[in-house]
């Protein structure tokens, strides 16, 4: 692997300390040195040697970079072998990682932690996966701002800094994966631009990878001895289909493609979809917006983000280490958003329809508010399109001239052929603990969850489960055979302390306690043998 | 290393009740070569902070290519103190924030009870390598050794009062009287949490990431037993490197020069 001197570590670590160099001491506030990400001093991303140059406009720097395929040789691997006309390379034990977003960096952390050499395939020219929002498939839109708190958004072993707030917004989560990828050296790893065509079984264990370049080019065929797949599952957009929906004369979009609140500027605006996404455009649709409506299908309960002046999740989680029975938890639950949120159906919501728990959570304190003040009019569910307008199952009649469904993201492998993840018959692949191919022990999903809480956290140990599984399949067969028969034999179970509703909405929930406990005990089976 | 505490990924307390933001004193002593070294974080123990590493140590490193940072923990130097407890647990919180904002991943090295915060800082960051020097894992063998050598200075302690060390405590007979009474002046104190804590406390967990760890000290140390030094190496499965003649402050001592030109090759030879 060519290691490229343009890490962009120099040029940051001179002028970083400006204030203070050569020599100084100061008193800084919380974070030391915000390392500043002025991306434009990145401006020789990977530059690969040799081979073929195409420039890309790198948008993070704002200047032409020059970001090269390279097609002469990997270091240190040998001439290709041929199979079916097409030459392969093999790279040994070198790990794929498929995706440069926030799963896939810490898998490459991780892996190398473990001692693995590590290819990753990123079709974006940068790093930061959904986070990036330049990248054509980001569904980051201007006011993103997270749901969890802080504790529970961070990698575990690299905390965000102490001086950002509670609920860091898309901004700092992305120049978060910028810093951590620059502190552990990732980015030498990545192969920008470069898109994985194809994933398939070598029938030996190992795996043939297809990659091309993102922007048309030849395509090369690459062995390596295991694969992890971290594409993400939040930005191919699930489209509802009602009837009539060809023939309305509004605008409709998903909202990965909405950005930012201009579009909604005195407009009369329908938002369908309850979940997270939902909640927040209809809010800035309240604020907009000429007329704004939202349609959800159920009662749902809404958590606010602080309650007794702390962030909700950190009270949650205080109210979950007392290990209660679940429905004790939810009664208390319950008795905590009664008092701090109060009566829903008062604002004219449904009544939730389930206990706590059952449903993803939604995190919004401002919808109230905004239902509240009259911007935002909470509807019943859409029952059919026509020309001019939407017609509610209450019978209702609505004539917006925006329609944006928020209705959600379905997973998408189309590099992998649907028997590799055991799919059912819906798509739903069936793994063990969402990580682990049932049939492949050298394939792996990183971050295919959605948790009750931050992601980060909770992919980073599933990624130190796969690096340990990946490493004891070396070092200890005895081992790794037994473990092999609990995850190939282990009944598929959710991890859920709750009965969560079933919708592709909650495939991949997960009750981070429950999950990250399960995930304790697979470390504890994997601890490396010294 | 310990194998008998896994890794351990509930963490209730840090999820629920997070450590209280501070501001913290760094001093940076930048290198100038191009193609920088690892940062090394040097922590001060107890009652230290940055200045002790600022002395000489600081310039030495950045002198042999390694960026070379050094903190105060809060409430001492000149970092700030925060509402809430400023216990081990905070301490720990604070060197791990520092870590993580260095450019790239660092060298911790911690001297003293400094080292103790190392240790467990070390399960909450993939450091690259971890240095614990005269390290006060606390116990109460320890107690017992400074009550015997200063019981005026340790009593006070017992019922939260400030730990005050003695010159003999901290430095060589070969350290000049009117440098040990300028460094004696400067010392401050830990919280009375933090002090108690070094009585009983859980063992450190196994560092994440799996970095090599060396133990100095010196055998002539007043403060650090010979058996404490011998057991905390023996934990990271190895022998303490020695430097004899020094006191417990080996980066004021007279003779600074060796432990860290010792820990600069150890370093460099990991860095192949």
């Amino acid at each position: 692997m060519s290691t490229s001197s343009a890490d962009g570590d120099h040029g940051r670590h001179g002028d970083r300390r400006d204030d203070t160099a050569p020599y100084g001491s100061h008193a800084t506030d919380g974070a030391v040195a915000p390392a500043p990400q002025r991306t434009g001093e990145r401006v020789a991303e990977p530059a690969r040697t040799g081979g073929l140059t195409a420039t890309a406009w790198n948008e993070d720097s704002g200047s032409w970079m020059s970001q090269a395929w390279k097609t002469t040789e990997w270091t240190g691997s040998t001439q290709p072998t041929w199979q079916d006309d097409r030459p392969i390379y093999d790279r040994g034990e070198t790990v794929c990682v498929i995706g440069a977003g926030a799963s896939g960096l810490v898998a490459i952390k991780n892996l190398r932690e473990q001692g693995f050499s590590v290819d990753c395939f990123e079709r974006e020219t940068n790093i930061g996966g959904v986070w990036n929002w330049r990248h054509s498939r980001s569904p980051i839109y201007a006011s993103t701002h997270l749901i969890s708190s802080k504790p529970f958004t961070q990698f575990p072993d690299f905390p965000m800094p102490d001086d950002w707030p509670d609920y860091p917004s898309h901004g700092h989560v992305n120049e978060y994966l910028a810093r951590y990828s620059d502190h552990f050296g990732l980015r030498e790893h990545i192969w920008f631009g470069t898109e994985v065509s194809a994933v398939e079984p070598a029938g030996d264990g190992r795996w043939h990878v297809t990659t091309r370049p993102s922007g048309g080019g030849a395509e090369r065929v690459a062995r390596y001895a295991a694969v992890v797949v971290a594409n993400g599952h939040n930005w191919s957009p699930k489209l509802p289909a009602y009837e009539g929906m060809d023939e309305f004369g509004g605008e409709m979009i998903h909202s990965s493609s909405y950005k930012e609140s201009a579009t909604l500027r005195g407009r009369k605006v329908l938002v369908v979809g309850g979940g997270n996404s939902g909640c927040d455009i209809a809010v800035e649709g309240a604020m907009h917006a000429a007329v704004c409506w939202h349609s959800v299908r159920r009662g749902y309960w809404y958590a606010p983000k602080f309650v007794f002046g702390r962030p909700a999740d950190q009270v949650n989680d205080g109210i979950s280490a007392l290990r209660l029975p679940l429905r004790v938890r939810q009664w208390l639950l319950a008795r905590t958003l009664r008092l701090a949120v109060g009566d829903l159906t008062r604002y004219g919501l449904a009544k939730p329809d389930h206990r706590v728990y059952e449903t993803h959570p939604i995190v919004n304190s401002q919808l109230l508010y905004q239902i509240g003040h009259g911007g935002l009019r909470p509807v019943r569910e859409v029952a059919r399109f026509d020309r001019d307008g939407v017609e509610l199952v209450s019978g209702e009649r609505l004539e917006p001239d925006l329609v944006i469904f928020a209705t959600g993201y379905l997973p998408r492998f189309e590099f992998l052929g649907s028997e590799v993840l055991d799919a059912d018959a819906d798509g739903r692949p069936q793994l063990y603990m969402h990580a682990f191919a049932r049939r492949f022990p050298s394939l792996a999903i990183a971050g295919m969850v959605q948790p009750d809480s931050g992601v980060f956290p909770i992919v980073h140990w599933q990624t130190v489960a796969i690096a340990r599984w990946l490493r004891l399949r070396e070092a200890d067969p005895q081992r790794a055979a037994d473990f092999w028969q609990k995850v190939a034999t282990a009944p598929d179970r959710r991890w859920t302390h709750a009965k969560v509703k079933s919708s592709t909405r909650h495939w991949f929930e997960i009750n981070h306690v429950v999950y990250l406990r399960a995930l304790q005990r697979m470390l504890g089976d994997l601890e490396p043998v010294r | 290393m310990s194998a008998a505490t896994s890794t351990r990924v509930m963490r209730s307390k840090e999820w629920s009740r997070p450590v209280r933001p501070v501001r913290r004193e760094v001093v940076l002593a930048q290198t100038i070569e191009e193609e920088p070294r690892p940062p090394i974080l040097f922590v001060p123990g107890y009652a230290h902070a940055a200045w002790v590493f600022e002395e000489h140590w600081l310039e030495h490193a950045a002198a042999r290519g390694f960026p070379a940072y050094a903190m105060s923990l809060r409430g001492h130097g000149r970092s700030g103190t925060a509402r809430g407890p400023s216990d081990l647990r905070a301490y720990v919180h604070d060197v791990v924030q520092v870590a993580a904002t260095m450019p790239r991943q660092a060298v911790l090295v911690g001297h003293g009870a400094g080292a103790l915060v190392v240790a467990h800082a070390l399960a909450r960051y993939p450091a690259r390598a971890g240095v614990l020097l005269a390290p006060v894992f606390g116990g109460w063998r320890t107690f017992g050794t400074a009550l015997l050598r200063n019981p005026i200075g340790t009593v006070p302690a017992i019922f939260g009062g400030r730990l005050r060390l003695r010159r003999g405590q901290l430095f060589g007979p070969n350290l000049h009287t009117s440098a040990a009474k300028v460094y004696l002046g400067r010392l401050g104190g830990a919280s009375r949490q933090a002090q108690w804590q070094l009585l009983a406390q859980p063992a450190p967990e196994s560092p994440v990431g799996d970095p090599p760890v060396l133990v100095a000290g010196s055998p002539d140390d007043r403060i650090v037993p010979r058996s404490s030094l011998n057991k905390v190496a023996a934990r990271y499965g190895g022998a303490p490197l020695l430097f004899p003649g020094m006191g417990h402050d080996m980066m004021l001592d007279a003779g600074w020069a060796e432990p860290i030109d010792a820990i600069i090759d150890w370093l460099s030879k990991g860095e192949r």
